[in-house]
């Protein structure tokens, strides 16, 4: 296991600087630059060439790439050219909202997802698997916006039950958290449910049709046993890959979400910083998401391991 | 540049970090007791500059936390503000402007005289305004601590609507310490003498932002008039949260989470008239849109061709597809703003009905050979969505093909400022859209920047205009002053710099419990109060 994080970790080296080679010089090579949005739309072109003077972003691009290079080596990720507020403190502020959206729906998605999934093809051709598959091509296909505004619509403005929008930490107030919380982590998880009550289910069926576990039943297990003890487990390696993709694919996904409900999280600030050119930001986010995926893959490797104990590296 | 280690704090440590970085995100008041009004602008703030960036958002922020010389009233006349009185020399050479007394810095310190000359020369440096002044004035100097003059080499008449510029970019009167600082260096230190104080601690650029109400702030006896008068604070505090969605931000309204919302156009409006928990106001300061043709570039380099475009385009038909409610918009032909001092039509050429036959005509005795027209538009603003087809339409009545090209708004921006041909990935006609206090003044209004290819976007080459600027800028009468303006209309009209397609006004909206401040072109706490 040490070996296999430590090369992984290893890796992480050459993926780093590919990944910023490449976003630095996109960002670079697409049209738009941050010196036409602080300039504004009132401005000359002598005034937007001005500030981009001033930003250094007249300079050569091999220039600006090895001036980057170099101070991202110290650690330095810069500052937002718009706020002025360095980057990894831009970041660590909208980490934690996007962090506990993420994980809140992750949590929702595994308690509801895999049990439906597994009942679903425990009760195999039954109105409960037919229910369970319409509910997942309902959440496939209807986006995350729409449920959005769909929850605040009945619960918050006609019930009144729950807050329309904003964050609360749940280190300040946990149960004003949990209120802002229900309705953006059910937004989120919908389609992940849908997801992975699919892979779930074919992953069970496949695993109950084994011979372990016709043994199983006639060695006088019941269904539960059958299905919880035995079947889940052995089903479970295809359903961790899911969910590990699924929470890449969530932190990444999570803008809409945080748009719809206001919540202050990394999405919004990715997107913000691409549309403003604030190439700084869009840069050190870019490279913190990849960090992310490599953990996250690191994890669910790890995660195979400790499900399935044949699995060696 | 900071320098920033790669953290390795502990576990223990980044949650402490995390709690207290985030305790203003939470949307309860800070204190009890006190007047909160939580509010949803018009665009997230980031900069925190006014003079480094003409955005509409840090204005109204600058709005809030400086004050200025003069200000513009309701009728977009300048009154003073930080000024008590001013004088100007029998040869028209030189101002003494006196400051009023007890004008304080939120850190205490006084406003000097140093502190205006200091700003007044930051602002010259970034405002078109303030580069004819600059380039007209000989020296401005201290007298005493409140008093200072301006020598100018040259009359410059319109000096005093030059300091009441309303809008991008405003003369806000920061310490020397700050306003030293050069433009194109931005500041994130917010030190005005305005009403309220800019809360610093609580600044996440995007998602929210504070002030608190400055209780050493002296305001004018005068009742507040438009961005004039006399500014009294009833609130202690407000709390700006910007909502990237707008429907968000209604529901949030709807339940009494935030208290006002900064506009509300006319699709949003049924969900709140009607509801006795919400009251909503008219906008006093409209937006007016424009179609700008690149000068540069054929077919619109020709001015007979651009005479065409201008024949068919009517403002009731533009205003009727994109706002639809005729109490929501107006026809004006003022090119400097109708309900200001220049309001008048000369050379208004809309007659409210298109005259295709005479397009033709014009199209043909321009030589016009049926080249495709590119029409570039920002697909992600919502005031520009549906101007792209409304002009596609009248094009193509008048058998000229065109192609939209939808494209978001950096790339637009950048497109808009290249003077290439089409086929090196230039543009033919696109839209802009204006705060009507951009549009006041014939010196500021960027439609009538004549300089060619230095000229803002659309590159309009008018020598004779620039002219005229000049003259405006030397007449030291309104009379003389109407006169001028009155040409300058007369030949944008003539040559077709651009064409108006009307003023269209978006609401205000607040809970019942707020009352609203005495109306103003933007929307002002000064004179707010909540019950």
């Amino acid at each position: 296991m040490g070996r296999l994080i430590g090369r992984r970790l290893l890796a992480t080296i050459p993926v780093i600087l590919i990944v910023a080679t490449v976003v630095f010089l996109l960002l670079r090579l697409s049209p738009g630059d941050p010196a036409t949005i602080l300039a504004g739309d009132n401005a000359t072109p002598e005034v937007v060439a001005s500030i981009k003077a001033d930003l250094g972003l007249d300079r050569p691009l091999p220039m600006q790439y090895v001036i980057w290079l170099r101070e991202m080596a110290r650690g330095n990720f810069g500052t937002s050219i718009l706020s002025k507020q360095p980057v990894m403190t831009l970041i660590r502020d909208r980490l934690e909202p996007t962090l506990v959206l993420a994980i809140s729906a992750i949590i929702v998605t595994v308690l509801i997802a895999v049990p439906l999934g597994a009942v679903a093809a425990w009760k195999h051709n039954t109105w409960i698997d037919r229910a369970v598959m319409t509910l997942s091509v309902v959440g496939f296909s209807v986006p995350a916006f729409v449920i959005g505004y769909l929850l605040i619509m009945v619960l918050s403005v006609w019930a009144n039950l729950l807050p329309v929008q904003g964050y609360v930490s749940p280190f300040i107030d946990p149960l004003e958290s949990l209120k802002h919380l229900i309705l953006p982590s059910l937004a989120l998880a919908m389609v992940f449910i849908a997801l992975i009550a699919r892979i779930a289910r074919s992953s069970v069926l496949e695993v109950l049709g084994e011979d372990f576990i016709r043994t199983a039943r006639a060695k006088g297990n019941s269904e539960k046993r059958l299905l919880w003890r035995h079947a889940l487990p052995n089903a479970a390696v295809p359903i961790v890959t899911v969910i590990g993709l699924g929470i890449a694919l969530l932190i990444s996904g999570v803008v809409v979400t945080e748009s719809v409900f206001n919540l202050p999280g990394i999405g919004r600030l990715t997107i913000d910083a691409i549309l403003a050119r604030d190439y700084p930001v869009v840069q050190g986010l870019i490279l913190f998401f990849s960090l992310i995926y490599v953990g996250v893959n690191l994890l669910i490797d790890i995660a195979y391991v400790i499900v399935d104990p044949r699995i060696r590296y | 540049m900071t320098l920033i280690r790669p953290t390795t704090i502990s576990r223990r440590s980044a949650l402490k970090l995390s709690a207290g970085a985030l305790l203003a995100f939470s949307t309860r008041a800070h204190a009890q007791g006190k007047k909160v009004v939580k509010f949803a602008p018009h665009a997230a703030l980031r900069v925190l500059d006014p003079i480094t960036t003409p955005a509409y958002i840090t204005r109204n922020h600058g709005y809030l936390v400086y004050d200025s010389l003069f200000s513009i009233d309701s009728d977009y006349r300048p009154q003073p503000q930080m000024v008590r009185e001013w004088s100007l020399s029998p040869d028209k050479l030189t101002y003494t402007f006196v400051l009023r007394d007890k004008l304080a810095f939120h850190d205490g310190a006084p406003v000097t005289a140093e502190d205006c000359i200091a700003s007044i020369a930051r602002w010259a440096k970034r405002d078109v305004v303030g580069l004819r002044l600059a380039a007209a004035t000989d020296s401005m100097s201290a007298v005493d601590a409140k008093t200072f003059k301006i020598a100018l080499k040259e009359p410059f008449g319109p000096i005093l609507d030059a300091f009441a510029k309303p809008s991008s970019v405003p003369l806000f009167v920061m310490p020397k310490r700050i306003a030293d600082t050069p433009p194109a260096k931005a500041l994130t230190e917010v030190v005005g003498s305005g009403p309220f104080k800019f809360i610093a601690s609580e600044f996440r650029p995007g998602v929210s932002w504070a002030y608190e109400r400055n209780e050493n702030y002296v305001p004018r006896d005068e009742p507040p008039n438009g961005m004039a008068g006399g500014k009294v604070v009833h609130i202690d505090r407000v709390e700006s949260i910007w909502f990237p969605d707008k429907q968000t931000a209604i529901n949030a309204l709807l339940k009494g989470e935030i208290d006002a919302i900064e506009n509300i156009n006319a699709d949003l409006r049924p969900q709140l008239s009607g509801n006795k928990d919400i009251l909503l106001r008219r906008e006093f300061g409209p937006n007016a849109s424009t179609i700008r043709f690149n000068w540069s570039q054929p077919p619109f380099n020709n001015q007979k061709v651009r005479q065409a475009v201008q024949q068919i385009i009517t403002q009731r038909d533009y205003m009727d597809a994109t706002v639809g409610d005729p109490n929501s918009y107006q026809i004006c032909p003022a090119l400097f703003g109708c309900g200001t001092p220049l309001e008048f039509d000369t050379g208004a050429v809309d007659h409210g009905k298109p005259d295709v036959a005479r397009a033709k005509a014009l199209l043909k005795e321009g030589g016009y050979n049926g080249e495709k027209i590119v029409i570039i538009t920002p697909g992600d603003v919502a005031s520009f969505q549906a101007l792209a087809p409304l002009t596609q339409q009248a094009l193509r009545s008048i058998g000229m093909p065109s192609e939209i090209e939808s494209i978001e708004w950096s790339t637009f921006l950048t497109r808009r400022n290249s003077q290439a041909p089409v086929t090196e990935g230039g543009w033919n006609l696109a839209h802009a859209v204006f705060d009507r206090m951009d549009l006041v003044s014939p010196l500021g209004n960027p439609n009538f920047d004549a300089r060619g290819p230095k000229g803002y976007t659309g590159f309009v080459n008018d020598p004779e205009t620039e002219v005229l600027k000049t003259e405006y800028q030397h007449a030291t009468d309104a009379a003389a002053q109407k006169a001028i303006a009155m040409k300058m209309q007369q030949r944008a009209y003539d040559q077709v710099f651009y064409i108006p397609l009307g003023v269209y006004f978006d609401d205000e909206a607040f809970r019942s419990n707020v009352k609203h401040a005495a109306e103003s072109q933007i929307m002002v706490f000064w004179g707010m109060e909540k019950t």
